[in-house]
């Protein structure tokens, strides 16, 4: 599956971008399937990717959800949880604050542990 | 029934001016608003102040095209927010709320939720993976002409149809809110955009849009705080006060009519939410930024700005209720002093936002908002402008026809005669679509954006598999599939071309268009056996080590 020639990390020859802007610095020559089977990459990609994949999930079944009670079950969301607001209107400001959540989640998450694997990384590739 | 009432608020909610439907032809023009108008010249001095500033500053194209690089995660999250937050969903989103209550909410929620998506899946990698535009990342490992081409056209379709739109709800706006003829208005904001753009680049786009988002949070924070002062802090006097002057009464706290077919809304949802992290002028923000850690920082923020900017929304759409309602000087009245609360609101139901700035600021508040207003429009077509000279000049131009044989100097001049030749087309067709229906032209927009340019990007990132014939054939048919829908559903084939039944049953053709082009991508890669295939899979591994890490990435401020 992985390639059995050597490719640089930045991917594409530099002669197919504007000559001046796109700088190919320190990596190049970094064999890429040295850091692709590297274990702190392997820890990096799958946890990231299973807790982003989770969080997607988590904002789909939430948003479609609130969607699918005003579809299907209007007379749940206009009971009364005050004296006038209703359960929906509480739902509905509750899916931006969740999204708002989410996203919080996902940055405290990568500020701390998948930028410390990733500083890891690199120091194990010796830069 | 349903569609109606489904395609008309969608309309509302981005472009305000239509809202008012049916009688947007009879726009009143207004007498000419000094105090508005003042504010307006302020803020274009600034904001030419700023540009000239940028212009000195702007020398490469790093420079032109991502500001440098040199954008915090802060400023950034603020001109996100900014371009997000058009006219059209301050004055739609509360124009809606007062109406219907309840189902302004809807599309608050909407036009939030696809903030995660972009960032769980999208923003870091793009990052990594992108120089200016996000053709840089979609053709990283494929077929630079193929996917250029397709990923220029989506870009150029999307900001297309956004920006009619915008011109047009643009000219309505300002005749009512400034009392300007609707051709000058055009004129100033087409000729605005221009100046911004071409000569400021970036950096100006940024920095009028992160005003304009101060100014606009500004402005609807004061006024949500100013309707609560009146009921004590205390939300629920406020709903209380609202139902018992809404002619709907308590129906307003629950869901109405909006969302009554299931398909509908669905399809409604996943266009808003997957268009989202298409829209060509959003993802170039993620270049602005130095590295993957503050493109995740500004997501954060930008969803923070955003959700809060539609909680006040409602706020203002309930303060309408509550204060405007019981008020005729807010209204044309019939005979015997006699008006409906409902649609007699003076200048449409558009402008409750702008009225009840009057209610709680007196002129002077209300001239200011009209100044923001209109800010607003001007900041989100120079997005716009700025996103489609880039698929002009760095995709068209430099990497399809130039073949990468160009210099960046010359390629940034031909992104400044792109802005220009731009700006007079939007003018042209501002003027010419003036009187036409052009509410379809937002959703459209956004359903090319989920059926075109996300599926692409998204697979391309994403699958290893990808090759550059299924991410062209996807693209094409997302795109084709997304067009067709529209021109066959109920705006365009029975309200424009005027033929007796819809042919496409749903306003909302991502649930379907979108689906379509992500199997197709699938499909044609899979069957795709050719040796560019494979040396494209091949080449899978070393964008994702990139992609994952930014190890390799380029610094946009290279210089």
């Amino acid at each position: 599956m992985s390639p059995t020639h050597s490719l640089d990390v930045t991917g594409r020859p530099p002669a197919s971008t504007t000559p001046t802007s796109q700088p190919v610095r320190a990596e190049t020559g970094t064999p890429v399937d040295r850091i692709v089977q590297s274990p702190q990459f392997r820890q990096l990609v799958s946890e990231r990717t299973r807790f982003s994949w989770i969080l997607t999930g988590l904002m789909l079944v939430v948003y479609f959800g609130f969607i699918g009670l005003i579809a299907f079950d209007k007379s749940l969301l206009a009971v009364k949880i005050g004296t006038t607001s209703s359960l929906g209107l509480v739902l509905g400001v509750g899916v931006i604050v969740f999204a708002f959540i989410l996203t919080g989640l996902y940055v405290a998450r990568a500020n701390s542990r998948y930028d410390a694997l990733s500083a890891e990384l690199k120091r194990s590739l010796g830069q | 029934m349903i569609r109606t009432l489904l395609t008309l608020p969608f309309a509302l909610a981005i472009t305000p001016a239509l809202a008012a439907g049916p009688e947007l032809g009879a726009v009143q023009q207004q007498a000419t608003n000094w105090p508005a108008i003042g504010m307006f010249l302020f803020f274009v001095l600034l904001t030419l102040g700023i540009t000239y500033r940028a212009a000195k500053g702007t020398k490469s194209a790093a420079d032109f095209y991502a500001a440098g690089g040199g954008i915090s995660a802060s400023t950034n999250a603020l001109a996100i927010a900014g371009d997000y937050m058009s006219a059209a969903s301050f004055l739609g989103i509360s124009g809606l709320v007062y109406t219907s209550g309840f189902d302004g909410l809807i599309y608050s929620t909407g036009f939030l939720v696809g903030w995660p998506i972009v960032l769980f899946l999208i923003a870091e990698r793009l990052r990594n993976l992108g120089k200016f535009t996000f053709a840089d990342v979609a053709s990283f490992r494929l077929d630079q002409t193929a996917i250029r081409i397709i990923s220029a056209t989506g870009t150029l379709v999307v900001v297309a149809f956004y920006l009619i739109a915008q011109m047009v709800g643009a000219g309505k706006l300002i005749q009512l809110l400034f009392g300007l003829p609707y051709l000058y208005a055009v004129i100033i904001v087409g000729v605005l955009m221009i100046v911004y753009v071409a000569f400021g680049g970036m950096k100006a786009t940024t920095w009028v849009q992160v005003i304009k988002a101060c100014l606009l949070l500004g402005g609807a924070s004061f006024m949500a705080g100013a309707v609560l002062y009146k009921f004590g802090f205390n939300p629920e006097k406020l709903f209380e006060s609202a139902v018992a002057v809404h002619p709907k009464g308590d129906a307003i706290m629950a869901p109405g009519g909006l969302v009554a077919n299931p398909i509908e809304a669905i399809s409604l949802g996943v266009g808003l939410m997957f268009g989202t992290a298409g829209l060509p002028h959003i993802l170039m923000r993620f270049f602005t930024v130095s590295d993957a850690q503050a493109a995740r920082k500004s997501v954060f923020y930008a969803t923070g700005l955003i959700g809060y900017f539609y909680i006040l929304t409602f706020i203002i759409g309930f303060g309408g209720i509550a204060l405007l309602m019981s008020d005729p000087s807010y209204f044309k009245l019939g005979a015997g002093g006699a008006f409906d609360k409902l649609k007699d609101m003076v200048g449409g139901t558009n402008m409750v936002a702008v009225n009840l700035a009057n209610a709680v600021g007196g002129p002077y508040f209300l001239g200011f908002i009209s100044a923001v207003a209109f800010a607003t429009i001007l900041a989100v077509v120079a997005g716009l402008t700025l996103a489609g000279a880039s698929a002009v000049s760095h995709d068209l131009y430099a990497q399809v026809i130039a073949r990468g044989r160009t210099t960046e100097a010359h390629e940034v001049n031909l992104s400044k005669i792109s802005a220009v030749v731009i700006g007079i087309v939007a003018i042209a067709l501002g003027y010419v679509f003036e009187n036409q229906n052009v509410a379809f032209m937002v959703g459209l927009a956004f359903s090319v954006a989920a059926s075109c340019n996300f599926p692409v990007l998204a697979m391309s990132i994403l699958w290893r598999g990808t090759t550059t014939w299924g991410a062209l054939a996807g693209g094409l048919v997302g795109l084709l599939a997304a067009v067709v829908m529209v021109v066959l559903s109920k705006a365009v084939w029975v309200t424009t071309l005027g033929n007796a039944a819809p042919l496409f049953p749903y306003d909302n053709p991502a649930l379907f268009s979108m689906p379509l082009a992500f199997g197709t991508i699938w499909i044609v890669s899979v069957l795709d056996r050719s040796r560019q295939a494979e040396r494209e899979r091949a080449a899978f591994e070393a964008q994702y080590v990139r992609s994952e890490t930014g190890i390799g990435a380029a610094t946009a401020h290279a210089h």
